[in-house]
């Protein structure tokens, strides 16, 4: 039955396929795959080599595994995946700040096929990996152009591991100006948490800017925050909320004015590509998350990569090993004395740097601003459709225009009907759709949702994602327990208690909830 | 109207027709009105300077695969590289589920629409915690080398002290990133000392340990296997002085070798981490990588983990398994700056592969490949040691790696590499740099895929290039 053409609902249900744990499904005996063995003239010659292994470090009983058979393995995984909605399957606009958009098949397949990149060791000679070190070079060049920062380096595993990186590349700065009290790292409550969680894991003190009436970090609060003690600033722009602080750049002036360093969280970057770059708003450090905006997959949470870019003054911070050209190789460059050293092994994450690579390749500098700007027109035209929706408020900023994703607020819907949007979360799964973010804690938008319409979606995408939002609203005024106990389509039904924080019902491994519950 | 003449298959609405639709139900006439908000003196307005794009995919394709083909890979080159990352037999069925686009594709959504993708990561840790013998595990860190770092910070808050134990032949990769994370602002947060180790074994000299070792101590830090081959035949010794000082016992270790090593929890560890890299996932230049910390059921460790951990629950419907967020105020998406360190996105992906790995090759499967593992590489050791002038440095019990010095062949390490790739082989790491207190050594990697035909040619190359 197809899709309604008047409604543009489906009749959905989610793959439910009832399926044990594989420990469940155990048959003793059975083998999942088969493993080399080593040939009769290598056990003539050595023979038992496993009684070197003292006996107190000699394993004794066998890991408890599940034997399994190989059809069975591959039936219980491929239906665990059919339980999953990926982009794939679903228009995910609704994980909004995450950048969830179709990453081409052909860079997976070159990626995740070749054996230049899937058998390389990352130890090789470097004239053997030149292949690979040539996209990180280029990838290098090509974010050098979209930022305006001078140098890139590839080697954090993650948006969060880039924040770390560069606090660490913060905490190198001063430490070699012989500036040891400079103790504070100020953000704002609408940045990534990552953002407070990394600087603080570095040794800072956090210092967090809220909004002022108009939804931008309040300025004055944060000249009042700064001094001979702020090491740096933590921020994005847009923010979480889509709304674009137009005097970033005094926000950076007034930090640089006490000596401090700034960093743009560029989580949000997509609709800015071509258009807005770090460097002309004064910004000495940045990250992107190839992940995200440039289109790697996001893998249920990785692999990842987070790119850092730094200024001139701070390239001698950054990690080692460099990636340099010399006109006709490539090379790795380890003796950097100032470097903050590594956050990470080997060179990180290639097969990203290979896709960020080949999906900036097929745009180039065209395509670029034809994604940015077709992703904010996405976000606008379904920013005016679900500001139709009954129940809906946007909060701050009012007449203004954001860019790339809206942070929602069902307020209103609540107070009249309940309903609060983390109901609403769990109804839209039995529409087909992947839940949409709420927000980042603490929530200072109440009952918030937070939607990104990249450019990967259709018109019709968004238009059926309304219908479904809209749906959802209409159900909760007429139905509120209805949409109270969704989801009912989905693989599972509702968990009364999603947050385990009890002793006794902690089971975060198979065996811990045998012990605990199976007792 | 867009000027823009090129409909982008990634991009559906760049087709002009849609997009002036959109537009005109916006009240706008040009695209770039959307942007109101950003002041001209903050917007960019020069063009990047990118190459001209390859629009067509099969253009794109060829172009990229004749980059990676400027590469020399594992396939056509006999490899015995390790360090952290090395050559394993990766089944069918783990590319196979980790292509499957609905994992590929999908991130962060929680418990009903990706109640699958749950499940399959609680499997990959329950699995782990059956191979480590430990109850509670968390396993999406970054890599070995930052599980270390979380490990020893976790012990340094358990512990309530701020100085670490760790050993000399420690992998120097891992220490740089440990560095990072126990940096302080204005002095060191967590001090590292290092054990002394004993040149003829390798081993840690246990009187050195004992003089550093104090009422400060938070933690002490093994390998085990060591970076450097051989298996640290006094852990549990090590421990029980740990213990007994009141520290934490944490071992990093390599998950393909506890189907025949005794996994740390067996010797006294408190902590069990390391890099799951070797559990059915291709090396990809260093980006397989995915680290884990085990540890037994107690609050006073839980508590203290960085990562979002899932526990199973139950859902309204009678019997039906759900997962629900435990103790999310531990992470900084719960309490941002006073969570216990940063998360966010790392390795899932290959979390999910290593579970299928482990639910593939069974308690049988994992100790058939321990001992084929032990056997190929005792045989390549011995072998080589055949070859005049090249001996091995320490004397003990190894599992996968060991290191061979070539001091008597006159010819340094690089020299012999240099020449081996003339044969097509990969020889094993030059430690000239890292330890030169071992002079030209190399340390050398064989893993179950390499034949008895691979290590005689390997041999016959050295002969003709040293012997």
């Amino acid at each position: 039955m197809p899709r309604d053409k008047h409604t543009l609902l489906r009749k959905f249900h989610q793959a439910r396929w009832d399926e044990d744990m594989i420990f469940e499904m155990s048959v003793p005996g059975e083998r999942g795959v088969l493993v080399p063995r080593a040939e009769n003239g290598i056990r003539a010659e050595v023979g038992d080599s496993t009684s070197v292994i003292p006996d107190q470090l000699r394993r004794k009983t066998p890991p408890a595994l599940p034997e399994v058979n190989q059809l069975r393995v591959v039936r219980h995984f491929t239906r665990l995946s059919q339980e999953t909605m990926g982009v794939d399957v679903t228009a995910d606009m609704s994980m909004a700040t995450c950048t969830m958009k179709y990453s081409p098949k052909v860079q997976e397949h070159v990626a995740a096929r070749h054996p230049g990149m899937t058998e390389v060791h990352p130890l090789q000679d470097e004239g053997t990996i030149q292949g690979i070190l040539e996209m990180y070079y280029k990838l290098e060049q090509f974010l050098k152009e979209i930022s305006g920062l001078d140098y890139f380096c590839f080697q954090p595993g993650g948006g969060a591991q880039a924040i770390f990186t560069n606090a660490c590349i913060v905490r190198a700065y001063h430490a070699a100006r012989g500036d040891n009290n400079r103790t504070e790292i100020i953000t704002t409550i609408f940045s990534h948490p990552a953002n407070a969680g990394a600087p603080a894991t570095a040794g800072y003190k956090v210092i967090t800017l809220m909004p002022d009436e108009n939804g931008y970090p309040d300025l004055e609060a944060m000249r009042a925050a700064l001094s001979q003690r702020t090491a740096g600033i933590f921020i994005t722009n847009p923010e979480d909320t889509g709304i674009y602080n137009p005097r970033i750049d005094e926000y950076v002036s007034a930090a640089h004015a006490v000596g401090a360093l700034c960093s743009y969280d560029q989580a949000n970057a997509n609709g800015l590509l071509g258009i807005a770059r770090a460097k002309e708003s004064g910004f000495d450090l940045c990250h992107f998350n190839l992940h995200k905006t440039f289109s790697a997959p996001h893998g249920c949470m990785g692999p990842a990569t987070g790119a850092i870019g730094v200024s001139k003054e701070l390239a001698k911070f950054l990690p080692v090993p460099q990636v340099k050209f010399d006109g006709k190789s490539y090379s790795l460059h380890y003796n950097r004395p100032e470097s903050i050293g590594r956050v990470r092994s080997f060179l990180g994450n290639a097969p990203l740097i290979l896709k960020a690579y080949a999906w900036i390749m097929q745009h180039g500098a065209e395509g670029l601003r034809e994604v940015a700007t077709c992703s904010v027109l996405n976000s606008n035209y379904l920013e005016k459709k679900v500001r139709e929706i009954p129940g809906v408020a946007v909060w701050y900023a009012p007449g203004k225009r954001r860019l790339e994703q809206v942070r929602y607020c069902w307020e209103k819907l609540k107070a009249d009907t309940g309903v609060g949007t983390e109901d609403v979360k769990r109804r839209m799964a039995d529409y087909g759709l992947q839940h949409y973010w709420t927000s980042h804690h603490p929530w200072v938008v109440p009952e918030p949702f937070t939607l990104e319409p990249c450019e990967s979606y259709s018109k019709d995408d968004i238009d059926e994602y309304v219908a479904i939002l809209r749906q959802i609203a209409r159900e909760a005024y007429e139905d509120p327990e209805f949409v109270k106990n969704a989801p009912y389509n989905s693989t599972i039904h509702k968990i009364p208690a999603p947050s385990i924080n009890e002793p006794e019902r902690i089971a975060v491994t198979w065996r811990q909830y045998t012990k605990k519950r199976l007792k | 109207m867009s000027k823009n003449k090129i409909t982008y298959p990634y991009i559906p609405n760049s087709v002009p027709e849609v997009k002036a639709q959109m537009l005109k139900e916006l009240g706008v006439n040009d695209v770039m009105d959307l942007y109101a908000e950003i002041p001209e003196h903050l917007k960019y307005h020069g063009k990047m300077n990118l190459p001209e794009p390859i629009l067509d995919e099969y253009s794109l394709k060829r172009h990229v695969e004749g980059i990676l083909n400027k590469n020399k890979n594992c396939s056509e080159y006999l490899s015995f590289l390790g360090a952290g990352c090395a050559q394993h037999f990766v089944p069918a069925v783990c590319d196979e589920i980790n292509g499957r686009g609905e994992f590929l594709t999908a991130y962060a959504a929680e418990f009903y629409a990706d109640h699958g993708k749950w499940q399959a990561l609680f499997e990959y840790c329950s699995l782990m915690g059956e191979l480590l013998d430990m109850d509670v595990v968390s396993g999406f860190l970054y890599d070995g080398a930052q599980a270390v770092a979380t490990s020893l910070r976790m012990a340094s808050r358990v512990a309530g002290r701020e100085e670490v134990l760790v050993p000399g032949t420690m992998d120097p990769q891992a220490l740089m990133v440990v560095k990072n994370y126990v940096k302080g602002i204005s002095g060191p947060g967590i001090t590292i000392k290092t054990m002394e180790f004993d040149t003829t074994s390798g081993l840690i000299d246990l009187n050195d340990m004992k003089s550093k070792i104090s009422s400060n101590t938070a933690a002490v830090l093994i390998e085990n296997p060591s970076y450097l081959g051989f298996i640290e035949t006094q852990a549990k010794e090590i421990g029980r002085i740990a213990r007994e000082n009141g520290a934490e016992f944490i071992v990093s270790t390599d998950p393909i070798s506890l189907g025949v090593i005794a996994p740390p929890a067996h010797y006294g560890a408190t902590f069990a981490c390391g890099d799951y890299h070797p559990l059915g996932i291709h090396m990809q230049c260093g980006g397989g990588q995915g680290g884990f910390i085990a540890t037994h059921d107690d609050m006073r460790y839980i508590t203290e983990f960085k990562d979002k951990m899932y526990g199973l629950t139950e859902t309204l419907e009678q019997g039906e398994y759900g997962f629900g967020n435990v103790l999310f105020d531990r992470t900084s998406f719960g309490s941002r700056e006073k969570a216990k360190e940063y998360t966010g996105t790392s390795n899932a992906l290959w979390a999910i592969t290593a579970g299928v790995y482990l639910a593939l090759m069974g308690p049988k499967g994992m100790e058939e490949i321990g001992q084929t593992i032990m056997h190929k590489a005792r045989y390549t050791a011995k072998r080589m040691c055949q070859v005049r002038g090249v001996e091995r440095a320490f004397n003990g019990p190894f599992f996968k790696e060991f290191v061979v010095n070539f001091d008597n062949t006159g010819k340094s390490v690089g020299e012999i590499n240099r020449a081996l790739r003339g044969y097509k082989i990969f020889g094993g790491k030059d430690l000239s740099g890292e330890f030169p207190e071992l002079g030209q050594s190399a340390l050398y990697c064989v893993t179950e895929i390499v034949t008895k035909e691979d290590t005689d040619k390997l041999v016959y190359a050295l002969e003709e290039i040293a012997g």
